[in-house]
């Protein structure tokens, strides 16, 4: 599984390394008492606090730790039971108190652990160096007016996680798999959203290339990359450029640089001389923050189960093969649906009809698992009427799609369109009988060994039966007739 | 006598008996206001409609009896607390317009207790200073002149208007922050009580922040027990101020006359520095024959660590000054200096709203923060801070209260030790060791100088421990009887 990029001068290798801001779930920002509520009209989200007016203090807001810790958990990392809040010092129009709260030497939680999936269904284990609690600064709007910026404070102030991963990451798929396995985790957990397109999920990326069994080599971070498509695209590009640099017998010098995903390209934004002085100092304002072991306990009680436990469970419980089992447990709506149909019936048959012709039908019409037109209890009724045989697979199909399109009962399109299942031997015999009546030849090529043709006569008896033959009894008996 | 000569607790006992009315007691300080704020330049804003109005209040409370501990008290207010619907200026340009939306905790607690406030006062810009000269609406003079010597001194600083408002009966009380001797020096310099509460007492919430590890507010009065009255109103834990102390606030009325029997008063050798002025030692042995006549053990203690205190504070206070600054950058609210870019802005800005002191503080502040630097001094300065609390942690386990000078001089005239930042700063060697280990510290005019300007003592007290701070200052000020009054004072000249 090693991936590498061929260069001039021979294979290259990846290391890679992602910082990834993950907006924490809330009702209030992490000093103060102001909503968090994507899409509010700009500055309505603001408290005295958010706007670093004179005297205002910031309050740590307690539901924010415990979404670090559970995320804590949730990656199977230590939580620390004092941790401490730095301040980072920086002029900019949108960071209104001219400093970041940020947790820079003592954070909250320390090593944990992801599990990825590579292609090939092995799995590797990245390494999680930290996350800690930080705020986010507010947005500078620069397309309001020709010559004046615009602030909008409503983001300013809300809890962001920042996750960092060890320099474990080999190649861009397995940087895409990282990511995606944070967010379900995160989703999971309920502790951010990740919803990337709106900003609540955000990746660093930092990224060097070196040759098989070297020491690590210079690294560039490239900050602020808004999509899992583009964290991949951004690695190539700036592994590819890194590597040219090399090959040309340059040194690659440690910078920050920016992806244009519209050009395919990193570009420089400064460089490790021009790096800001944060000062970081801890912040007067606050205390240590510390832990109650027993609130660590009561949290870990009341965490979901994580995808890796669930895809472990449906495979051990429902008799699912992993790939499955990890495409249902992506999504902990999708993982709740199937279970629904999958109780008390057959894992595998819930899965496939799940996976198969569910999925397709949101993709088709646009909808997601938590909105499908299709419940689990009628998709597990439709399973129930094939199982006992009232109709068959083929007419199963008609059915679903009955289904989604007018959201009915299974049973009641079933009994309207009267799609039972035939499985009266007399009108299958007079069926077959006329089939093969009408088509001497074939029964002749057939007889003289063309067994192929076997399939266009079950073909004809269906057609012949409007799909409700039972494809059992219409194989018997066209065997017997054809013997 | 006079409405404005009384002590608070008169004035209180006065209002409650309806020997006179709280407008009465208000208009009687505005009178004295308006006669002597263009000399003492004590108040930035005076707001008599808003004290009249709040003093009405009082009466009516008074008369329907639901009045608070404070009802129709008139407190100046040091112009760093926030004050909902008046200016609030931190005597600084930059903040020249501002308008707070929002009260600070301790002014509201004061206004809830039934407090009339007369103005906001005078400060070194946004407290820092011990002179009270940085103030961007120009320097207070202090009521005090020399004997025979007209030239205008200094009130100390930073809560400089406060404590020349209250020795020139312009209020019967005040409130004052005191970051490294802002509420103590001041006091002494002035011949009036000032207390600063442990670090945590009252909250933070509202108060323009200067060093927020060090930043206090506390009450300055003419008596001690006025000032016990005070920080009991003023006291408590808010959940708004994340670094208040969720502790009861006890009587600190009460604690003024329990006497100093059986304490053990401790006495640090290293403040008996060489260079001490003779009067300055003459009054520290004054105040321990008081104690020792009235019961007390005076005890030889040592915080070795006391040479380290000012370099330490320094640092610490410029640290975080630096960066609690840095939200005044013509963005949101207060001044704003246009600029082609937004750097331009920033650096126009702030050169205009800050004055000399609050940017040198910045840059030292900056500096000591750096990158490379910041070992050799911010975390080299909170080291030597711990160990300036363990200096005081191990005498207290000898002493219940710590008794030194408040300040090495007398009140100097305006434009002395102007030349150098440095001994400008070493006006607070004696009040800075009890700010870094955040214990609650007072003054208390104990006597003259040769030249007939007050002098005060301090005592420092184990955290939380306000209590045992009163009654020592108290029995101080029953012995010494300071009953000089200042030269410039409502009543007597202008």
């Amino acid at each position: 599984m090693s991936y590498t990029i061929e260069g001039k001068t021979g294979p290259w290798e990846l290391v890679i390394g992602l910082e990834v801001h993950a907006q924490v779930i809330s009702r209030a920002k992490l000093f103060s008492g102001a909503a968090t509520v994507f899409g509010a009209a700009p500055n309505h989200q603001v408290s005295f606090v958010d706007a670093a007016f004179p005297g205002m203090l910031p309050v740590i807001n307690r539901e924010c730790v415990a979404q670090a810790i559970r995320t804590g958990l949730g990656l199977d990392a230590e939580i620390h039971l004092e941790s401490r809040f730095d301040r980072k010092n920086y002029f900019y129009a949108d960071l209104p108190a001219g400093y970041q709260i940020s947790q820079y030497q003592h954070p909250i939680v320390g090593r944990g652990v992801i599990e990825i999936e590579g292609a090939d269904g092995t799995t590797r284990t990245i390494g999680i160096t930290r996350l800690h609690l930080e705020q986010d600064a507010g947005k500078s709007l620069h397309d309001q007016h020709p010559a004046k910026t615009y602030i909008d404070l409503n983001r300013a102030g809300v809890a962001l996680m920042e996750i960092v991963s060890e320099p474990d990451l080999r190649s861009p798929e397995e940087a895409g798999a990282y990511l995606r396995k944070l967010r379900t985790i995160l989703r999971y957990l309920g502790t951010c959203d990740g919803n990337m397109d709106e900003g609540s999920m955000r990746a660093d990326v930092n990224v060097s290339v070196r040759k098989a069994g070297e020491a690590f080599r210079t690294r560039c971070e490239v900050k602020n990359v808004n999509s899992v498509r583009f964290v991949m695209q951004a690695i190539e590009a700036e592994a590819k450029r890194q590597i040219a640099v090399w090959e040309e017998g340059g040194v690659v010098s440690q910078e920050t640089r920016l992806f244009e995903p519209g050009r395919g390209i990193t570009r420089s934004m400064r460089s490790k001389e021009d790096a800001h002085d944060y000062r970081y100092f801890p912040d007067p304002d606050l205390l240590p923050l510390i832990l109650d072991p027993a609130w660590i306990e009561t949290l870990r009680a009341d965490l979901p189960e994580l995808p890796d436990a669930k895809k472990r469970r449906f495979m051990a419980e429902y008799g699912l093969p992993a790939y499955d089992a990890g495409v249902l447990v992506a999504e902990q709506a999708s993982a709740a649906y199937f279970e629904a149909v999958a109780r008390g019936r057959d894992g595998k048959f819930a899965a496939n009809w799940v996976i198969g012709d569910l999925f397709a039908a949101l993709n088709r019409t646009g909808r997601s698992i938590e909105t499908s037109p299709v419940s689990p209890a009628d998709l597990g009724a439709l399973l129930d009427l094939i199982t006992d045989g009232t109709i068959n697979g083929r007419i199963a199909k008609d059915v679903f799609e009955e289904m989604v399109a007018s959201g009915e009962a299974p049973g009641a399109i079933v009994t309207r369109k009267n799609l039972r299942q035939v499985t009266d031997t007399g009108a299958i015999e007079q069926a077959v009988a006329d089939v093969l009546a009408a088509n001497p030849d074939k029964v002749a090529e057939y007889k003289a060994g063309k067994d192929k043709l076997f399939g266009f006569f079950v073909g004809q008896v269906m057609k012949a039966m409007a799909g409700k033959g039972n494809p059992a009894l219409v194989n018997d008996v066209l065997r017997r007739h054809l013997a | 006598m006079s409405l404005i000569d009384l002590t608070l607790a008169q004035a209180r006992a006065g209002l409650r008996a309806k020997t006179f009315s709280a407008r009465d007691l208000t208009a009687a300080h505005l009178e004295a206001i308006t006669a002597l704020n263009p000399t003492l330049n004590a108040f930035i804003t005076v707001t008599p409609e808003i004290a009249l109005a709040e003093a009405e209040a009082a009466d009516r409370a008074l008369a329907a009896g639901t009045a608070g501990p404070l009802a129709g008290i008139p407190l100046a207010i040091k112009d760093l607390f926030c004050t909902e619907g008046v200016r609030t200026t931190a005597a600084s340009l930059m903040l020249e317009t501002f308008v707070p939306p929002y009260e600070s905790t301790v002014t509201a607690k004061l206004r809830d207790a039934g407090a009339v406030f007369v103005g906001k006062t005078n400060l070194d810009e946004f407290a820092m200073g011990s002179s009270n000269l940085t103030s961007a609406y120009g320097a207070v003079t202090n009521p005090w002149r020399r004997a025979g010597d007209d030239t205008p001194l200094v009130p100390g600083g930073s809560s400089g208007g406060s404590a020349a408002a209250v020795a020139a009966r312009l209020a019967l009380g005040a409130t004052g922050t005191d970051t490294g001797g802002s509420i103590r020096q001041p006091a002494s310099f002035c011949g009036i009580v000032g207390m600063k509460p442990s670090y945590g007492r009252c909250s933070r919430y509202g108060i323009i922040a200067f060093a927020s590890s060090l930043d206090q507010a506390g009450p300055m009065a003419r008596t001690v027990e006025d000032c016990a009255i005070l920080l009991g109103a003023m006291a408590g834990f808010d959940p708004k101020d994340s670094t208040s102390a969720d502790i009861p606030v006890p009587d600190f009325q009460a604690a003024c006359t329990r006497g100093v029997k059986g304490l053990r008063i401790g006495v640090p050798r290293e403040y008996a520095a060489p260079g001490m002025p003779d009067e300055i030692a003459a009054l520290w042995h004054l105040g321990r024959d008081i104690l020792r006549a009235a019961g007390a053990e005076i005890i030889d203690i040592s915080l070795p660590h006391t040479e380290y205190a000012l370099p330490t504070y320094y640092i610490v206070a410029p640290a975080e000054a630096s960066s609690n600054l840095a939200r005044y950058d013509g963005v949101r609210f207060g001044r704003r200096e246009d600029g082609a870019d937004l750097i331009e802005m920033y650096e126009r800005t702030r050169a205009k709203g800050f004055g000399d002191e609050v940017k040198r503080r910045i840059l030292i502040g900056t500096y000591v923060l750096s990158a490379g630097y910041y070992d050799a001094y911010y975390l080299r300065a909170q080291k030597v801070r711990s160990l300036i609390l363990g200096d005081f942690t191990t005498a207290f386990a000898r002493c219940d209260a710590i008794l030194t000078p408040t300040a090495p001089s007398a009140a100097f005239a305006q434009g002395e030790k102007m030349d150098d930042p440095i001994k400008m700063y070493l006006n607070d060697i004696y009040t800075v060791p009890a700010s870094l280990a955040g214990l609650p510290a007072m003054s208390v005019p104990v006597g003259q100088s040769q030249e007939g300007l007050p002098l005060g003592l301090q005592m420092i007290g184990r955290p939380f421990d306000e209590e045992t701070v009163f009654a020592v200052a108290a029995e101080i000020e029953r012995a010494a009887g300071f009953s000089a009054r200042p030269a410039i004072r409502a009543g007597v000249s202008a």
